[in-house]
């Protein structure tokens, strides 16, 4: 069945089957690799985008289920050549080791710190329990999305007082 | 032989950027914009998709397949099964500890979740719905799940392939002395004993393993995209396995996400891709679900072990006395040194000082899953530190010592290095007081020890929990070591190009650990080119020197001793020609960091960049042109890691859940390369550890059913129960490594389960209780606490 999808900002269209998962479909059709497979279970979130904003796991929406909506994934978060503050602040804080959780992590991290741009280490905690890593030990994945959320806010000081 | 050379703290300036710097990462970039390129991101023109039928029953007897309805499916391409292979003389394959492996069953399966039949189809949600079609026609037969059982005379035979195979033994291995053991046991004032069970755990990394097999219907050339710690000894393997000439087969290792020993062994799904490629023409490509990981592939631990220390009343210890039987499931399928059919096991003195010890080790075939693989420690370190830091802690209760007393007096000196232990390992460099001093220090362990006694007056339970762990790393000398016969060299080859940037290609292979940053530094310290300016190139076997990949903490021992050797011989190579250029006497020069001058007149000098072009346009007659080589590094001997680790816990007595109040943790692993990475590993560490302490652990009901086939019954920390670290460090060079480093990878899991659970156990000393196995699962504090109570009011 046809579907549109706006992923990034670009609205696409597919025709894809009713039990594709969202994950497939950005990895295979939409050609967005930076979403990773881990778990088949919703368990440890790399495959985790951000749809109308808020982090879901996608190996558990169906492609069809995001239709009309709209899809953020790690490939969206450089805006005009520059990095977010997130991924400046992962590599940083070295909160990355292998890689394979990373783009989920930063996902989360940018929609925690949308909601609560100070966020405290046990709230950074809380908001990533639903990912897993298994090389970082996540303390250097907490400070760098508490630096994120730092720099956001002095960037967003800035720009009030400017 | 090598020289050691330890760099002087930060010997080159931050635009350099050698050792000692915590350059950020150069890998990053890639990463955090989602451009990084793992296995199934790979996607080939006209490639096809497998899936894998595996065995529902953990033993059986197969009477017949029947893929007939699979084959009839829309979109299926081929179904493959055992008969087909063995008509290929493939259906069995030899793993990398010598053993053989079913690649897909012919006569019986042996563990829940074997490899039977494969389905090769357009896309892999139709392989999928094919494996549905498969009918499997089993005969079962009684499974053994426990390998104590399944060393009993009439436990049914697993093995009935072996030929000579009358038994369910996989091996029997012995070291130390047993009559000087004996005799020091005869003169103990008092001996001490545990039975534990280390269980059975999987690395589980978040990637899961698979394949793109690309065999070229024309050349017959064969391309392998592979899930690979290990690319070069697994082409080896692939040459040996199928006949095929080695020229013909390229493996490619992309980026990995997380290996931790799963990624080592050899798994059926690689061989049946790649003979379906062979045979359709078509790249095909295979990527296991995580459930699929988690019963199928490489699994660790699982050791039953019984340790004895023989004492004398101040608490020394005399000698150790340890039998040990691991289940190695079906087929035993991890990489191994060929001399050591327990692994490094036998490093179990841990780091005390006595003469004698008798370790008896048995592995069992059961109907479990293959492997044993080394789950992020060297080949079996981590249960011998577990046993004897368990072992000390426990000793240290029944002579009424303090649980560090007892360890200062018992480590080995720092006078004693390079000192011999009772099982032969010659351990290179130590100082085990002073880590131990300063993890105590950290953690301000006299005022703990009374706050412990004020709170057990309150009726709160806390533990102060000690490991002081050795690790042996590094395989390692051609002597010693080789798996199938590859000794476990490694090697690096650097080219300086004529703009005086440079690519340097390794052996091994990173699945996190950082070596293009990492290894970029040890050239940066050598030849003072940026390490910016070098590019690092891994996991190509048409395009890097033969290595036996990254396992066991040896890149840094052994691929990173490999860089610092060719770096220098660059070095001395750029100082002839910068005594061309500069018309003076190579004796007459100097180096600093990227620069030679002439002795006396510092501006009179050229830089490393001015040598590299030279190399190419302005080299003295006679001189082969370029600036570039490659070293194989023969290890003189293994490096011997080490650190002190102290856990506080507070444990709740209603339910027995138990929550790390500290963790210190005081590593020495010799020189630091780029401590930033150096903390980012020992944190990784440091929460395996605890998730094996706490929660993690594969087990089967009596059936033979695994329990723990995905991420909902295997417990991972998150974030959430993770405990925050306090690190620490000493630095004790490594006397025979190029820059006196060591390897750090796998200190943390190694050294700290034992600090977790000593901790618990130390909450509960006073009641009694000597021992709980991991993981410390709330409802076996509870009961410990109860039985206590229990014996205490009769």
């Amino acid at each position: 069945m046809e579907t549109t999808i706006t992923i990034n900002g670009v609205a696409r269209t597919f025709d894809v089957e009713p039990r594709v998962l969202l994950v497939d479909l950005l990895r295979t059709r939409a050609g967005l690799t930076g979403t990773h497979i881990g778990c088949d279970t919703t368990s440890c979130g790399v495959c985790t985008v951000l749809l109308d904003g808020r982090p879901v796991k996608s190996c558990t929406v169906f492609a069809v289920q995001a239709g009309g909506r709209e899809v953020t994934t790690v490939e969206g978060l450089v805006k005009n050549g520059e990095l977010h503050p997130i991924q400046a602040a992962f590599k940083e804080e070295h909160g990355l080791q292998c890689g394979y959780c990373t783009p989920a992590m930063m996902l989360v991290g940018t929609a925690l710190i949308e909601r609560n741009p100070d966020p405290s280490d046990e709230e950074v905690r809380w908001a990533i329990s639903g990912n897993l890593c298994r090389c970082t030990g996540y303390m250097n994945i907490v400070k760098a999305i508490q630096r994120a959320a730092s720099e956001m806010r002095h960037a967003a000081e800035g720009s009030t007082v400017g | 032989m090598t020289t050691t050379e330890v760099p002087k703290e930060l010997s080159t300036p931050p635009e350099i950027g050698g050792i000692g710097h915590s350059l950020k990462r150069k890998e990053d970039a890639r990463f955090i914009q989602g451009a990084g390129n793992y296995l199934d991101d790979i996607t080939l023109p006209h490639m096809l998709h497998m899936a894998i039928l595996r065995s529902p029953v953990p033993h059986a007897r197969i009477n017949s397949i029947d893929t007939s309805a699979a084959q009839a499916l829309a979109g299926v391409v081929a179904v493959v099964t055992g008969a087909d292979l063995a008509a290929h003389g493939l259906a069995w394959m030899p793993t990398l500890s010598g053993d053989t492996q079913a690649v897909l069953a012919t006569d019986k399966v042996r563990f829940q979740g074997q490899e039977v039949a494969a389905v090769i189809a357009e896309s892999p949600y139709i392989a999928w719905d094919a494996l549905e079609l498969i009918e499997v026609d089993y005969d079962q037969l009684p499974p053994v799940v426990d390998p104590r059982q399944a060393m009993a005379p009439d436990a049914p035979l697993i093995r009935d392939d072996k030929e000579g195979q009358s038994d369910n033994r996989c091996y029997h291995w012995e070291a130390g002395e047993k009559e000087a053991t004996d005799r020091a046991f005869a003169e103990a004032d008092t001996v001490v004993a545990l039975d534990t069970h280390y269980p059975r755990s999987h690395p589980a990394p978040l990637e899961t393993c698979g394949c793109v097999a690309d065999v070229s219907p024309a050349t017959k050339h064969v391309t392998i995209y592979m899930t690979s710690q290990a690319p070069h000894a697994h082409r080896t393997v692939f040459a040996l396995v199928a006949g095929l000439p080695e020229e013909n087969i390229r493996i490619i290792s992309p980026d990995i996400g997380g290996g931790f020993g799963n990624k080592v062994p050899v798994y059926p799904g690689y061989v049946v891709a790649t003979a379906a490629s062979l045979l359709i023409g078509r790249p095909v490509k295979w990527v296991e679900s995580r459930s699929e990981n988690l019963i199928s592939t490489g699994f660790a631990r699982d050791y039953y072990m019984h340790g004895a220390l023989a004492l004398k009343r101040d608490g020394k210890i005399l000698a150790l006395r340890v039998s040990m039987v691991s289940d190695n499931g079906a087929f035993y399928a991890d990489a191994q040194p060929t001399k050591f059919k327990a692994g490094l096991f036998h490093i179990v003195t841990g780091s005390y000082d006595f003469p004698a010890a008798h370790i008896v080790t048995d592995g069992a075939y059961t109907n479990k899953a293959p492997g044993g693989v080394a789950y992020r420690c060297s080949f079996r370190v981590t249960e011998a530190s577990y046993l004897i830091e368990r072992l000390v802690q426990n000793a240290a209760y029944e002579l009424g010592i303090d649980p560090a007393e007892i360890r200062m007096r018992n480590f080995i000196q720092p006078e004693q290095f390079p000192y011999h232990s009772p099982t032969g390992f010659v351990y290179d460099s130590g100082n085990y007081p002073a880590a131990l001093k300063l993890a105590l220090e950290m953690v301000g362990y006299d005022d703990l020890r009374r706050e412990q006694e004020a709170a057990r007056a309150e009726g709160r339970l806390i533990g102060i929990g000690i490991a002081s762990f050795t690790e042996v790393v590094g395989a390692g000398h051609s002597t010693d070591y080789d798996i199938l016969g590859l000794k476990m060299f490694d090697s690096a080859e650097l080219r300086v190009h004529p703009t005086g940037k440079a690519i340097l290609k390794l052996g091994v292979k990173a699945q996190g650990q950082g070596h293009e940053t990492t290894f970029a530094q040890i050239v940066a310290n050598e030849l003072g080119i940026p390490a910016n300016d070098i590019l690092v190139m891994e996991g190509d076997t048409d395009n890097t020197p033969y290595g036996l990949g990254t396992y066991a903490s040896r890149s840094t021992p052994v691929g990173g001793a490999a860089t610092a050797v060719v770096a220098r011989q660059l070095r001395d190579k750029a100082r002839k020609l910068a005594a061309h250029l500069l018309e003076a006497a190579e004796e007459d020069l100097e180096w600093e960091p990227g620069r030679f001058f002439v002795k006396g007149a510092h501006d009179r000098g050229v830089t490393i960049q001015d040598v590299a072009f030279a190399a190419y346009t302005n080299f003295p007659e006679g001189m082969e042109p370029g600036l570039e080589g490659v070293h194989y590094y023969d290890p003189p001997n293994m490096t011997y890691p080490f650190g002190s680790y102290v856990v506080v816990v507070e444990v709740d007595a209603g339910t027995g859940q138990w929550k790390v109040l500290r963790m210190i943790a005081v590593d020495d692993c010799g020189v630091r390369i780029n401590p930033m990475i150096v903390e980012g590993q020992i944190h990784g560490g440091l929460t395996e550890g605890f998730a094996m302490a706490n929660m993690q652990f594969i087990t089967f009901d009596e059936d033979g059913n695994c329990i723990g086939s995905n991420f909902m019954d295997y417990l991972i920390p998150t974030a959430w129960e993770t405990p925050r670290f306090e690190l620490g460090e000493t630095v004790t060079p490594s006397p025979h490594h190029p820059i006196g480093a060591k390897g750090v990878g796998e200190s943390a899991t190694v050294g700290s389960p034992a600090a977790y659970v000593n901790a618990v156990v130390d909450a509960l000393a006073h009641l009694g209780v000597r021992n709980l196995d991991m993981p410390v699962l709330p409802h076996k504090v509870w009961a410990a606490i109860n039985e206590a109570g229990a014996r205490s009011a009769t």
